[in-house]
């Protein structure tokens, strides 16, 4: 049966060559940082289920030292010109997309087909399909392009190195937010929001349960975090124990009061700072586009939270 | 209150731009130093934690696949394609896409279709700028716009999409939490009462997205300033 470690043995074995590739890039000064930093990385994918939990916490904080500290270097692997690319996408016409369709339609059928068939671990079944995708996807476009064997790594270190420090971010907010559980901080917060805040009229707890999400999202940069603890200091009690509100709109409601948060928040990172890195654009790019969407979103969450819950 | 160190670590670190990685680091020592835990028992809570979480970086297995095609012309293909398109404009391919990733997640497909690595760089955003270079050159503000805005489309059409499909995680999140609650409530419900805000996602982001049509529209007639290409530039942490 394929697991979710067969998949994390691709990703390290992917950047392991990355590293490699690095170290021989002697046009870039700090190539021992970047070889350094992506091996730690792949360090965590092909090893990190036999690491102790202080090993691997020891080599985060590598990371983050070799990483935040500017180590890294930006690079610029061998590559297409863009008279290249144009006379290719000549060439290969809408073949490209249909390659790079196969990606998400190998995801879309595994996921709907797989799950059932005993053959992949049932709970991780799209990040798996996601990653046979990605292998016959590979295969065939080594086929039909005929590009030389260490291209598509070469490629990925180009990405990779686009991508730089920021390719971190996701997985570390989301550690932090595992922290700050263990530390009793969503807990605080729930005492201040109730000790401090208006909550007097089903409007204003309503408002306020809602912005409290959006609030807690944009520092936890999940709602999925903020949740609990905002529905359990002022939804239940209030919302719906003392003015009798319906559960199930609060609750529904108050977790898409949070996602308004995570249009606004850089702790956010997979959604907000990975694709403004990925798209060579200023970090902060994404999160003005949203901020005019999430405002107005959040005030008719709140309306619409006030009109169906009572 | 101590126990709040490490978000106020955060929030600093992030207002005066300390490196992301410098400043989680150092939110994670202060928190548990505030929870009283010590040095290697904080370490160990957060070594397990980002093990845990390594499923969150699969999205960049992708890399070699998306890199490959854009050495052999993925991104100039999709611009020479909506070239070709007639009447296709930043917004309107936007809004299409937006609202097909909306219904492709509301029946569960979030992260099967989609995504910034699979999509939005290496198609949805050059097919923009393609759009808006019927009209003339890109200044590099005009394009940088362009590009958050195809981020942006991918993150509004899957946040306000999926929490309509019931068995998604935060559906179930809310079940589990109810449940511990002791109040029992039916995946369907909340999947039906996530609707409304669903169609006001799209509506607000979609009229947006026509405004960024009618202000690009209007600087392609009177250009502000002389455009500069956007190819190839070093982009400032």
């Amino acid at each position: 049966m394929i697991t979710l470690d067969h998949i994390y043995i691709l990703m390290g074995a992917l950047f392991v060559a990355v590293a490699a590739l690095s170290l021989r890039d002697r046009a870039n000064k700090k190539r021992f940082g970047n070889a350094i930093f992506w091996s730690l990385f792949a360090a965590s994918f092909l090893f990190g289920s036999h690491l102790s939990d202080f090993a691997n916490g020891v080599l985060v904080l590598a990371l983050v030292i070799v990483g935040g500290f500017n180590f890294i270097g930006r690079t610029a692997p061998p590559t297409t010109s863009p008279e290249q690319r144009r006379e290719r996408a000549q060439r290969y016409g809408n073949g490209l997309f249909y390659i790079a369709l196969i990606i998400p339609l190998v995801a879309l059928i595994g996921t709907l087909f797989l799950k059932g068939s005993g053959l992949v671990d049932p709970k991780q079944v799209t990040l798996i399909s996601l990653g046979i995708g990605v292998v016959v996807a590979l295969v065939v476009g080594y086929i039909w392009m005929k590009p030389p064997a260490l291209a598509p790594l070469e490629e990925a270190r180009r990405l990779a190195d686009t991508i730089g420090w920021a390719a971190l971010l996701p997985q570390l907010l989301a550690s932090l937010g595992a922290v700050f559980a263990a530390g009793g901080v969503g807990k605080e917060v729930g005492i201040i929001a109730t000790q401090y805040l208006p909550l007097g009229t089903p409007f204003a707890a309503v408002a306020t349960y809602c912005i409290g999400m959006a609030l807690f999202t944009i520092i936890m940069g999940n709602a999925f975090a903020a949740f609990p603890v905002m529905t359990a200091a002022i939804g239940l009690p209030l919302v719906v124990g003392q003015f009798h509100g319906d559960v199930t709109v609060m609750a529904a409601l108050g977790m898409l009061a949070g996602y308004c948060g995570t249009l606004v928040t850089p702790m956010a990172a997979n959604f907000n700072i990975v694709p403004a890195a990925l798209l060579e654009i200023p970090d902060y790019a994404v999160i003005r586009a949203q901020i005019p969407t999430a405002i107005p979103l959040l005030i008719v969450n709140i309306v619409l939270m006030y009109a169906l819950a009572f | 209150m101590i126990a709040l160190l490490g978000i106020a670590v955060v929030i600093v670190g992030f207002l005066i731009r300390i490196n992301p990685l410098l400043v989680i680091a150092a939110a994670v020592l202060a928190t548990g130093w505030a929870a009283g835990f010590d040095l290697v028992h904080t370490l160990a809570l957060f070594g397990h934690a980002f093990n845990e979480n390594r499923y969150v970086s699969i999205v960049f297995l992708v890399l070699p696949v998306i890199g490959l095609l854009e050495r052999e012309g993925l991104q100039e293909r999709a611009r020479i394609l909506i070239g070709r398109l007639r009447g296709a404009t930043v917004g309107r391919l936007l809004l299409v896409y937006m609202l097909f990733r909306q219904a492709m997640s509301a029946i569960g497909l979030a992260s099967a279709v989609g995504g910034h690595a699979q999509v939005v760089r290496p198609l949805l955003a050059p097919m923009a700028e393609a759009a808006a270079e019927k009209d003339g050159p890109l200044s590099e503000e005009k394009r940088n716009t362009i590009r958050a805005f195809a981020a942006s489309v991918d993150n509004v059409g899957a946040f306000f999409g999926e929490d309509i499909f019931l068995a998604m995680s935060s559906v179930l999140l809310i079940k589990g939490f109810l449940e511990q609650n002791h109040i029992i409530v039916q995946p369907l419900s909340i999947s039906l009462w996530s609707i409304p805000t669903a169609i006001a996602a799209a509506l607000i982001h979609g009229t947006r997205l026509w405004l960024l049509d009618r202000k690009l529209k209007r600087q392609s007639l009177n250009p502000p300033s002389p455009p500069s290409g956007g190819e190839g530039r070093v982009r400032g942490r």
